[in-house]
């Protein structure tokens, strides 16, 4: 009888992990590569170097790399106004797009890690929730 | 020699065979400005469609679900609107009056909406309303294009009337090239004609065909962003967005199929082919292609005189390159294009007022009055 019960709650226990598991960072970067072709790739370009003075380049951009919570908030809650993007001034609208914490988060970790773009850790659903409108202000 | 300057020159011409080249006439930039603009309303980020009551009370949907009416610069938002599914190129899109708007106050908006209540994502609808001051009143859904669907791209749409009593309204493909646009029982990829009520006519070139849609005018489009009736013949004009490359220009007749993607001027945003064919018997060619792509956006007519050399001109916004383009057509031809406010920004639709001035919505900014100097 004890065994059932061990061997029933380890079941519970393994169904709840497999039902929660995160992706990993290869499968978040695969899901986010056809986000992009969705939402991104009109603008930003398929080699991330948007378009000069109208749409920001991704492709080893400091805006990105070095504010990514505020990278997140602009896809959450859309962007507006003047920003600076490898000493070029942008000053255009970048509407929200309507996407889950999930697919902002798959679309991060691929556009962080293509064209030459690095980023050791990962970016999670439950960090992209974390992300207030607040620091867009 | 002459062998050698033959050689050469034919060199250079298969050079140039081998290239993408932009389809003449090229974009020109005017030396003099004989115009300026005001701004007629601002603090509106993506003002998507634009119709207008009279010279001071004006209509504009916000992308992100809003429909304000201005009056004499004034933006109050309407209650009342049916809810709006956004997502990536959706949200609320076109607005329009009924053509008896000033005796039945009946407008029509087209926006992305999920009305089943599935988990699947959205798909293009048509509404109309009675306008009461500032709320919707009579809300009724006309057409909704299916299946609902998660993809972010396409979903057209601009709202346009004849001189017969029929309405036309346009559904991009949705992000499924493969499926829908050449597939007239699916929706996506057509240009739809309805009667002002939502019946549709019974002349409805594909009416009785097994399995089509019939509320389908015409077919094979990518993503119908522009639309006008035009001013004489009464003909409605169409633009859409092609891939990279060949947007076009199409003047929309019954029961004729675009090409899209079996044909097309334009290539994967990866660089890929689509296909190697640009003409096909079966299938239109465009009256206009633009090569490189300018992402046209919102189409009018300069038909009131109001500018004195822009008469008869099309006018169509560009996206990708921040400007109003002015477009001069002789014997059925685009012979010359001119940039109009060049690096205004977005520029989403353009109108000719009742005043006879053309307005121009750009994103951040607002709606802009283009006023002659000379």
């Amino acid at each position: 009888m004890k065994l059932v019960i061990v061997s029933y709650f380890l079941f519970i226990a393994a169904s709840t992990h497999m039902l929660y598991q995160e992706k990993s960072k290869a499968e978040s970067i695969e899901a986010g590569a056809e986000i992009y072709q969705d939402f991104c790739v009109q603008c930003h370009l398929n080699t991330g170097a948007g378009v000069s003075g109208v749409f920001p380049p991704l492709k080893n951009s400091d805006y990105l790399l070095n504010n990514i919570d505020k990278s997140i908030a602009g896809l959450k809650f859309g962007l507006r106004g003047k920003i600076v993007v490898n000493e070029e001034t942008y000053d255009g609208v970048m509407a929200n797009q309507g996407l889950d914490t999930e697919e902002i988060a798959d679309v991060m970790n691929y556009i962080l890690n293509q064209w030459g773009n690095a980023f050791e850790g990962q970016i999670t659903p439950s960090q992209v929730n974390e992300v207030q409108k607040s620091l867009l202000d | 020699m002459k062998i050698y300057f033959y050689s050469s020159l034919l060199f250079f011409f298969s050079i140039q065979l081998s290239c993408a080249q932009d389809n003449p006439p090229l974009i020109e930039t005017p030396t003099e400005l004989n115009y300026r603009y005001e701004t007629v309303v601002d603090g509106i980020d993506i003002p998507w469609g634009l119709a207008f009551i009279s010279k001071d009370d004006f209509l504009v949907t916000e992308k992100s679900g809003t429909l304000y009416r201005v009056v004499k610069g004034v933006k109050t938002a309407v209650d009342g609107l049916p809810e709006v599914y956004v997502r990536g190129q959706g949200g609320l899109l076109d607005v329009a009056l009924h053509p008896e708007y000033s005796s039945n106050k009946i407008i029509y908006l087209t926006l992305s909406a999920n009305t089943e209540g599935d988990s699947e994502g959205g798909n293009t609808s048509l509404y109309c309303a009675k306008l009461e001051e500032h709320a919707l009143q009579e809300v009724k859904l006309l057409y909704k294009a299916t299946p609902n669907t998660k993809k972010g791209q396409h979903w057209g749409s601009r709202i346009v009337f004849d001189n017969e009593g029929h309405l036309y309204f346009g559904v991009g493909d949705r992000g499924n090239r493969e499926e829908n646009p050449q597939d007239l029982s699916r929706d996506g990829g057509k240009i739809y004609r309805l009667n002002l009520d939502g019946s549709i006519p019974q002349d409805n070139p594909f009416v009785g065909k097994e399995n089509a849609k019939e509320a389908i005018f015409s077919y094979g489009h990518r993503n119908p962003q522009g639309m006008v009736t035009h001013p004489k013949t009464g003909e409605i004009w169409e633009h859409e967005h092609g891939p990279m490359g060949g947007d076009e220009i199409n003047i929309i007749k019954a029961g004729i199929n675009y090409g899209w993607p079996t044909i097309t001027y334009g290539i994967n945003y990866s660089g890929t082919p689509i296909t190697d064919k640009t003409s096909l018997p079966d299938m239109a060619q465009p009256f206009y292609y633009w090569v490189p792509s300018i992402g046209p956006s919102g189409m009018a007519f300069s038909t009131s005189g109001v500018y004195s050399d822009w008469t008869d001109n099309l006018f169509a916004g560009s996206l990708k390159f921040e400007y109003l383009e002015r477009l001069v057509i002789e014997k059925n031809k685009v012979v010359k294009r001119e940039k109009v406010l060049d690096k205004i920004g977005r520029v989403r639709d353009v109108v000719e007022g009742p005043d006879g001035y053309l307005y121009v919505s750009v994103e951040g900014k607002g709606i802009l009055k283009i006023i002659p100097t000379k």
